[in-house]
């Protein structure tokens, strides 16, 4: 029996769902609720001024890309695993699909950090 | 509470096959007369003693320890000398063989394919040194023991693989019963056979074959919680794969 390549997108599952449940609800309540409303937070805390300003230090990159891209192999391997679960047989076509889904959203990502610049 | 002795009459469905006459299973129904102290299995041996003496069915020590008598009940796995015919009355019971596994004779099933998965986890001590008798006993704490004893307590009754959604999709999954034994041995601190189990635990049909629906930690009868030791195996064999354990010097689960 050949040793699973399973632990790479496991470590990134498993990662993702960590970032997930921690931060996962703040984000929502702050991007999604309170700012939108302008509850304790003034409504142009996320102007676009503001927000390059914020996407263009280096640190934030590295937050952004690192949110991003661990939710999206979160998901993508929860989804995988859960069709099979319902009896949907995934081949390695499926995996090449979902898992490429979230590299090429890794990648997007990046490059768009880069060229919005520092 | 008082126990009632009084005798009420259940219905009692159980699944029939007998490969050298029937094409396909088919369901045959018994009228059983019980008492509140009658057990599942008792219900089946009233039907082979006084009603049908051709329904075939595995039992032996009827207090949960031999794992022998686990079949379906109303669609759950059970040990069947563990549960109550009361619980049920006044509807009726349907019992199956144990999902997941090719049908014998009636509520017989094969096992074979958990015994060879059971020996491919070599659920035993394996240590790099013979220690001589004249060294005394290997010395455990409380502690160590902790460790392991829950994976120990397994009885090998398949409960779990009847449950198991990944085995019943595919059997080459090694499953929850033997690699809790594995993690059994791995998690003890007299063992030093991570190296040789690791094949076992590291494949697709190992511990990556898990999906961590948990059911079969919720019908194990012996509380072993495979799907806890399947998952802390994730752990393990990710830090293998990452060459971490050899890092860190370490046969296995300290």
């Amino acid at each position: 029996m050949k040793p699973s390549s399973e632990p790479i997108f496991w470590m990134l599952f498993g990662g993702g769902g960590m970032l997930s449940a921690l931060i996962g609800p703040v984000l929502i309540l702050v991007t999604g609720i309170l700012v939108p409303f302008g509850l304790l937070l003034p409504q142009d805390t996320m102007s676009y001024d503001r927000m390059l300003a914020f996407a263009q230090h280096p640190l934030a990159k590295l937050a952004v890309l690192v949110v991003i891209s661990l939710f999206m192999f979160h998901g993508c391997h929860r989804t995988l695993h859960s069709l099979h679960d319902l009896g949907v047989h995934t081949g390695t076509g499926a995996k090449v699909a979902f898992y490429g889904v979230a590299t090429l959203a890794t990648l997007l990502t990046a490059g768009l950090l880069l060229v919005i610049g520092f | 509470m008082p126990i009632d002795t009084t005798t009420r009459t259940i219905e009692i469905e159980c699944l029939r096959y007998d490969p050298q006459t029937d094409t396909e299973p088919h369901f045959s129904s018994y009228q059983v007369p019980f008492s509140d102290d009658m057990s599942v299995l008792e219900g089946l041996q009233y039907i082979k003693d006084q009603l049908d003496g051709s329904l075939t069915f595995r039992w032996s020590c009827r207090m949960a320890i031999c794992g022998s008598c686990g079949q379906e009940v109303n669609g759950v796995p059970v040990l069947s000398c563990h549960t109550f015919l009361r619980d049920y009355f006044p509807h009726k019971l349907r019992i199956e063989p144990l999902n997941n596994f090719p049908i014998i004779r009636d509520l017989v099933i094969d096992q074979n394919d958990f015994l060879d998965k059971l020996e491919s986890v070599k659920p035993y001590l394996v240590t790099k040194l013979e220690k001589p008798l004249a060294a005394g006993p290997h010395l455990q704490t409380p502690q160590q023991l902790n460790r392991y004893y829950a994976y120990s307590q397994c009885i090998n009754c398949l409960l779990c693989y009847a449950a198991c959604p990944q085995y019943g999709l595919n059997s080459d999954f090694t499953g929850p019963a033997a690699l809790a034994l594995l993690h059994r041995y791995n998690a003890d601190s007299r063992d030093q056979g991570w190296q040789v189990r690791a094949e076992v635990i590291n494949a697709d049909a190992g511990v990556w074959g898990c999906t961590l629906v948990g059911y079969c930690s919720e019908v194990c009868p012996k509380a072993v919680d495979p799907a806890h030791a399947i998952n802390q195996n994730k752990v393990n064999s990710a830090m293998d794969f990452f060459g971490v354990l050899k890092l860190m010097n370490k046969g296995g689960t300290e």
